[in-house]
């Protein structure tokens, strides 16, 4: 069991990466974690590669920028894989023993080598085609990343979906706005609210059926937990 | 432009009850929050009472000219609007300082480099204004990931530079340094440097006073310059420059001068070492014979590197410097005594305060000052690296 662990998530620019390391972050932050998350990109635009990192631990955490060693690494594309779309190649490089890797994908995109290099590190692989899986959930390919999330939390077990509901709320209710406009603002959030909620109960349903999934994935490939609970609460 | 004949006795134009920067900074109760650095940059000028704020978005950047726009627009700052290029930028936050006002700004990278001229010509005029460094990139290949290569072009600006290592010190370091930029007799403007995307893009948890308080205005008539006089000496030289005369005073007022701007920024150490607690901060083991000389992010890549090392049984600490101008050269000769090595990890090829170490301590510490390791362009530092080069030292050949 770990005292902290770093995950990557290459994704292209537009899918959430780094929203979905935003909140990932919050959420462990919420039930106790010290936690911290950073993206990395180039200029911005669509379907350029575009990282995050969020670090997770029980013990203080110095380690800033690309994690060049993760214990976990989510593709949030194929074209990470298969064109290279990635700030580090091949997009598993650096991962540690027994870690654990999540691609989006509708195929298996690994070659025998890679197997046999990630099987000799007793690193898991899920596939899953996660953006199909965030169209069924919540209409909505844009949700992939919620979904990738939701798997993410599965798997590391340890942060709960109140959790996860919280990260999810600090990211699109703006917990932070300052008084001074708060009389406007508040109304013009009144007036988009009845959307912003169903876009978080959407956001929320599918992260939480994917957190079932990977629990339940998990328990079939005996991926343990690997970082240690939370001991206290920091919020 | 400032708000000032908005204010109470007690209270600023946005209704913020004024209180010292000691009251904010170490008595005020603070509540945790969880975000970048630059939201917690709004935070912090949300705090101050700043009268005025100057930007241009350029590529790279951080979102925090942004936000200190929004903070105008919920009324916390004075004034604010865009410049017409950095260059611009940095010549209008001088107007704004000279005129009396409270200023800040931000920039990084090549918008650094394209504002340079002013940087001294604001030391020179004595305004107290701060920029907030979020250091990237600056030469081709284009990179706008984190390298701070761009901070060694501002070490003889005549600014006061400190660097933050982390978002809570971002938030903490920038309110002190409005106060430590202000004082009568230090007078010149402050860079507050962080790495940018380690810590602008960089979220995390941070402690944080109410928002209902902010510090005591600016108080312009404490300046050594008179704003706007230029017919008063020196701030005379401004429209009437004495090179125009081309006699002796010319040079005598320019050396001289030049001498007094650096004297100031001296002048601000026990200021500095009362609100940031030292010039310098140690951790790790006290007595270790291994150490770490750094700043900024380094500092927190460092410290990684500490904590492997002692699993490794191994004692090191991590000295980080806050402040590169003044430099700590006393308290850092201190720090070192025992020490067998030292490494100075950082984020540029150049090895900037590898150099800045090493002129600092010639001849006045028996310490081995080791360069490196060093990363650029945006590269990660993992302990990784550090504990592989501190063992090439410690265990020639055999690597760790």
């Amino acid at each position: 069991m770990k005292d902290s662990i770093k995950i990557r998530m290459p994704g292209l620019g537009g899918q959430g990466a780094v929203t979905a390391a935003h909140i990932a972050a919050t959420a462990a932050d919420t039930v106790g974690y010290y936690a911290v998350s950073n993206p990395f990109f180039g200029a911005e635009k669509r379907m350029a590669p575009s990282e995050s990192y969020a670090r997770i631990g029980t013990v203080p955490i110095y380690d800033r920028g690309e994690v060049i060693y993760p214990d976990i690494v989510m593709i949030f594309h194929p074209q990470v894989i298969t064109m290279g779309k990635s700030y580090t190649m091949p997009f598993y490089a650096g991962i540690k023993e027994n870690g654990l890797v999540i691609i989006n994908s509708d195929r298996d995109l690994l070659t025998d080598v890679d197997k046999k290099i990630l099987d000799a590190l007793n690193v898991k692989v899920l596939t899953r085609d996660f953006t199909q899986f965030a169209i069924d959930k919540a209409g909505t390919e844009l949700a992939t990343n919620m979904a990738m999330l939701g798997a993410l939390f599965g798997a590391l077990g340890t942060v709960n979906k109140p959790a996860i509901e919280e990260g999810i709320k600090d990211r699109f209710l703006k917990k932070y706005t300052a008084s001074g406009g708060t009389a406007t603002l508040d109304s013009v959030i009144e007036k988009k609210f009845k959307k912003k909620k169903e876009l978080i109960q959407k956001n929320l349903e599918t992260a939480s059926a994917a957190y079932d999934l990977t629990e339940e994935w998990c328990k079939e490939v005996g991926f343990q937990q690997m970082l240690e609970s939370p001991k206290g609460t920091n919020s | 432009m400032s708000k000032r004949s908005d204010m109470t006795a007690t209270k600023n134009w946005s209704g913020q009850t004024m209180v010292t920067a000691d009251h904010m900074l170490f008595e005020a109760p603070r509540t945790k929050h969880f975000m970048t650095g630059s939201e917690v940059l709004k935070e912090a000028v949300k705090r101050c009472t700043v009268d005025a704020s100057v930007s241009y978005p350029i590529t790279p950047q951080s979102e925090a000219a942004h936000l200190i726009g929004e903070l105008w627009a919920e009324g916390y700052v004075g004034m604010y609007f865009r410049g017409e290029n950095e260059f611009g930028v940095m010549s209008e936050v001088a107007g704004c300082a000279m005129s009396g006002s409270r200023t800040i700004t931000t920039t990084s990278g090549p918008g650094t480099l394209r504002a340079m001229e002013n940087f001294p010509q604001w030391s020179g005029t004595r305004i107290p204004c701060q920029l907030i460094l979020m250091a990237r990139g600056i030469n081709s290949p284009l990179t706008i990931q984190p390298d701070n290569l761009e901070v060694t072009f501002m070490l003889e600006t005549g600014c006061m530079i400190w660097y933050a290592e982390n978002v809570q010190e971002l938030f903490d370091m920038s309110i002190a340094a409005f106060i430590v930029a202000e004082k009568p007799d230090v007078h010149v403007p402050i860079v507050t440097v962080v790495d940018g995307f380690f810590v602008s893009h960089t979220r995390e948890s941070v402690m944080l006073p109410n928002d209902d308080i902010a510090l005591l205005p600016y108080e312009p008539y404490k300046s050594p310059l008179p704003p706007i006089d230029s017919e008063t000496p020196p701030g005379r030289f401004l429209r009437d420059p004495f090179v125009m005369k081309s006699n002796y005073i010319s040079y005598a007022t320019h050396a001289s001068w030049q001498w007094e701007v650096r004297s100031a920024v001296e002048r601000s150490r026990p200021y500095a070492e009362h609100f940031l607690k030292g010039l310098l901060h140690e951790s790790g083991d006290v007595d270790a014979e291994i150490a770490f000389i750094t700043c900024g992010t380094a500092s927190h890549q460092a410290k990684e590197g500490q904590r492997e090392l002692a699993k490794l049984g191994i004692k090191s600490k991590v000295i980080k410097l806050r402040t590169i101008r003044p430099f700590p050269t006393k308290e850092l000769i201190k720090s070192l005594e025992g020490v067998k090595h030292a490494w100075v990890p950082e984020f540029n090829v150049v090895g900037w305060l590898e150099k800045e170490v090493k002129t600092a301590l010639y001849g006045k510490s028996d310490t081995n000052i080791i360069g490196g390791p060093r990363v650029a362009g945006g590269m990660s530092l993992p302990a990784e690296a550090i504990i592989q080069e501190v063992m090439e030292v410690l265990n020639p050949g055999k690597g760790a």
